[in-house]
């Protein structure tokens, strides 16, 4: 039997938890246990008085695998709200990257003009290296990291997707 | 009313004050205090078991016979991981249980301390929800929390993890009354547009047809009640699921008898042929539907779950109505009588001969024997001799279970126990204690067979221990019969392993343990024999030697679609009959 290919699309959840242990065992353990992609995971204490964390998770599936990862993560018991940016609101994502470049000579410093050209910041610099500090869409941090491979990039560290819905009203 | 007191003994108030009259447990070293508790109390009764799986087990048949929450309670490490299976089934099967574990003392914990395992990181794939409870004054309000949860919404599995340092802390107790769950609130009334939309749906088909499950069964009886209602008010057929037998009276002409692999040929043809399926309380399981692109592929589809994750998991549906079976169901026969709908009675009628002609294909037809006794025959007789009594019929996994499902006929829920999602061998006799403990003056009988009884065979002395008279009815074919008849379909008749070699004398290990054994090999002997077991206010182990080479019949092969089901007079080459896909399915 065949079925035809369904289409795959990308999804941003916006998720808020009760900040107790395991919690996040619990969200993790319920995308591995049943199959489904984490493309991106981050994860924040947001209110220490209500003990809340917020999590964003970035998915990728088809339109049945995104209802069914929005309705098995809203059962999980210390779950309050289960938000997906992606078709319930317009939405803003911002994602934050440290990327380190070792070099000297020409390749130094077009690494320091492409910076100012994608308003990356220095935050650590030797005589051979540079760390910049880039905030921005995710595929703007993707487009950057490619630029700086032939200048010498050494390392990346990305914090993954946060995202908050544009507009007065809270999730 | 805040009361100060040991985490032990809250651990016994918290059960007194939810009601609970029965403890299935094991001890152990980190349960020790919760133990010295319990010896100071008389009112919950503790049941020991012989091994935790069991004491899971039994949870659940006296949680399914009697709507209440069962409640485990084992020690650290290897108690908390026999339990596992248990929890597992616990949770497949939508079983409201609390399992309390002990814990090595905090200030062990990550120690590799001895019997100390993450009891909550093993446990949290296989139960509803689970608590770690670090502080006494979290303990009261976790354990009636953890009554919440098990019951509420769809049911399952909870368990509370209790450091036995925790268990000899002093703390005050809080009672139920002012516990309020804040995150989780189930929703249990269905939307009222969709009610009304659904009854449309239904005045509107021409071969409507109700798909029930066990959510029916977890809703309690006033679910089932209003499921008869609205089928006698619209005179629709209905099917069930393995879990959902019972729901509807299998006496009613309305009843086609089970759906699914092993179903009838009248469900499974009504479910392939309808326009409209209503989907009550079950969860489009692969044992139901099938080939999935091949499934029911001219119905519309109206689907009633209080889990919204079961909602477009499988099959897509037009109509999901979010709510408690009971709930929805009230509202929907409330809707049709005031709602003044009726169905089309000339296209019912032109469905019903239709499905009549399904039916007088006869099924479930056998060849009989004089000389042998044939599966099908046994659970026939044994149903005769038990149906006017108070019975409670419990499993194990593999042929003898479809068999029960197919041959026993059950007139009201709650009456029918058995492993459905995990299919675990070895559920069937401890459930059995779990009913009789629930029911003292009911008949429980576990149909068994003789690979899966020797699973839990250890529970015959927790019947003996507990005068409990469980009937444990094997149908020995010396083979484990699903594995052997799936050998035969799909590996040539290579019966790797699945011959029952070197079995034990039934009978005699019946009278080891202190109960009586029978046995019986001939269908002329086979009625007296029943009589007499029944007769006997003991635990029995009735060795029913039956056909070692029968296949259970109708199966809709791995891969097929409903209407391509494999009848049991039917000559077909069964290796043909299964495609390649479909023996990677299982």
């Amino acid at each position: 039997m065949s079925h035809p290919p369904e289409r795959i699309e990308r999804h941003t959840l916006s998720i808020l938890v009760d900040n107790e242990p395991g919690v996040l065992a619990r969200v993790i353990g319920l995308f591995s246990g049943r199959g489904y992609n984490i493309d991106s995971l981050t994860v924040s204490e947001v209110s220490h008085e209500r003990h809340l964390s917020r999590i964003t998770i970035v998915t990728t599936g088809t339109p049945m695998v995104i209802e069914q990862i929005r309705n098995q993560l809203d059962r999980l018991v210390p779950i309050h709200r289960v938000r997906d940016l992606t078709v319930e609101a317009a939405s803003v994502e911002r994602e934050l990257a440290m990327v380190k470049v070792r070099g000297t000579g020409d390749a130094r410093s077009e690494a320091l003009r492409l910076a100012e050209a994608f308003r990356a910041r220095v935050i650590d610099a030797t005589t051979e290296s540079f760390v910049f500090e880039i905030t921005g869409k995710s595929d703007k941090i993707d487009q950057f990291a490619v630029l700086m491979v032939p200048l010498g990039l050494v390392e990346v560290s990305r914090t993954g997707v946060v995202a908050i819905s544009r507009g007065p009203e809270a999730m | 009313m805040s009361k100060d007191m040991t985490g032990a003994e809250m651990v016994i108030q918290a059960l007194a004050d939810q009601g609970v009259e029965h403890l299935f447990g094991y001890p152990g070293g980190a349960v020790l205090p919760i133990y010295d508790a319990l010896f100071h109390q008389n009112s919950i009764e503790h049941i020991l078991v012989r091994h935790e799986q069991a004491a899971v087990h039994a949870a659940e048949g006296y949680a399914r016979s009697s709507g209440k929450v069962g409640v485990v309670l084992v020690t650290s490490g290897p108690g908390a991981t026999n339990a596992v299976t248990g929890l597992t089934d616990a949770l497949m099967d939508s079983i409201p249980l609390v399992c309390i574990t002990g814990q090595v003392p905090t200030h062990l914990i990550g120690n590799d301390a001895f019997q100390e395992c993450d009891t909550v990181g093993i446990t949290r794939p296989c139960t509803k929800h689970n608590y770690l409870v670090r502080d006494v004054k979290d303990l009261a309000r976790v354990l009636h929390e953890a009554f919440y949860v098990a019951q509420n919404g769809r049911p399952g599995p909870v368990v509370v993890d209790i450091p036995k340092d925790v268990q000899f802390a002093l703390g005050s107790y809080v009672g139920p009354e002012n516990i309020e769950h804040k995150t989780y609130k189930p929703k249990l009334r269905g939307d009222a547009d969709r009610i009304e939309a659904a009854l449309d749906m239904i005045a509107r088909a021409r071969r409507p047809i109700f798909y029930t499950g066990g959510g029916v069964i977890n809703a309690g009886p006033k679910a089932s009640s209003a499921l008869r209602d609205l089928a006698r008010l619209t005179g629709v057929p209905v099917t069930s699921t393995l879990m959902g037998l019972g729901a509807f009276p299998a006496a009613s002409r309305q009843w086609l008898g089970m759906l699914g692999m092993h179903g009838t040929y009248e469900a499974n043809m009504a479910m392939h042929g309808c326009d409209l399926m209503v989907c009550i309380g079950a969860r489009f399981d692969d044992r139901i539907t099938g080939r999935i692109d091949a499934f029911s592929p001219e119905s519309k589809k109206i689907h009633i779950d209080i889990d919204p994750s079961s909602i477009n998991k499988n099959v897509k549906v037009d109509l999901p109505i979010i709510g408690d079976c009971a709930h929805v169901l009230e509202a929907m026969v409330r809707g049709w009588r005031e709602g003044g709908r009726s169905t089309d009675g000339e296209a019912m009628d032109v469905w019903w001969r239709q499905i009549d002609r399904w039916r007088a294909r006869n099924c479930l037809a056998y060849r009989a024997s004089d000389t042998v006794i044939k599966p099908q025959y046994a659970i026939e007789r044994l149903y005769a001799a038990t149906c006017d009594k108070d019975v409670y019929i419990s499993t194990e996994v593999g042929q003898h279970q479809m068999w029960a499902a197919q041959f026993f006929r059950f007139e009201e829920p709650n009456r029918w126990l058995t492993s459905g999602g995990l299919g675990t061998m070895g559920y069937g006799l401890p459930a059995a204690i779990g009913a009789q403990i629930a029911h003292p003056d009911a008949l429980c009988v576990d149909i068994a067979g003789e690979a899966s009884i020797l699973m839990n065979m250890q529970e015959m002395s927790t019947a003996i221990q507990f005068d409990l008279p469980v009937k444990i009815f094997i149908l020995n074919n010396r083979y484990m019969g699903m594995v052997r008849q799936w050998q035969e379909l799909l590996h040539g008749g290579r019966y790797s392993h699945s011959y029952s070699e070197a079995l034990p004398d039934f009978v005699k290990l019946a009278e080891a343990y202190g109960g009586v054994g029978m046995r019986c090999d001939k269908p002329g002997d086979l009625d007296a024999a029943i009589a007499e077991m029944i007769a006997v206010k003991r635990p029995v182990i009735f060795d029913c030697i039956v056909d070692q080479q029968e296949n259970c019949f109708p199966m809709i092969p791995s891969g097929r679609a409903h209407n391509e089901m494999i009848l049991g007079d039917m000559a077909v080459d069964l290796d043909e009959a299964i495609t390649d896909e479909g023996k990677m399915l299982v």
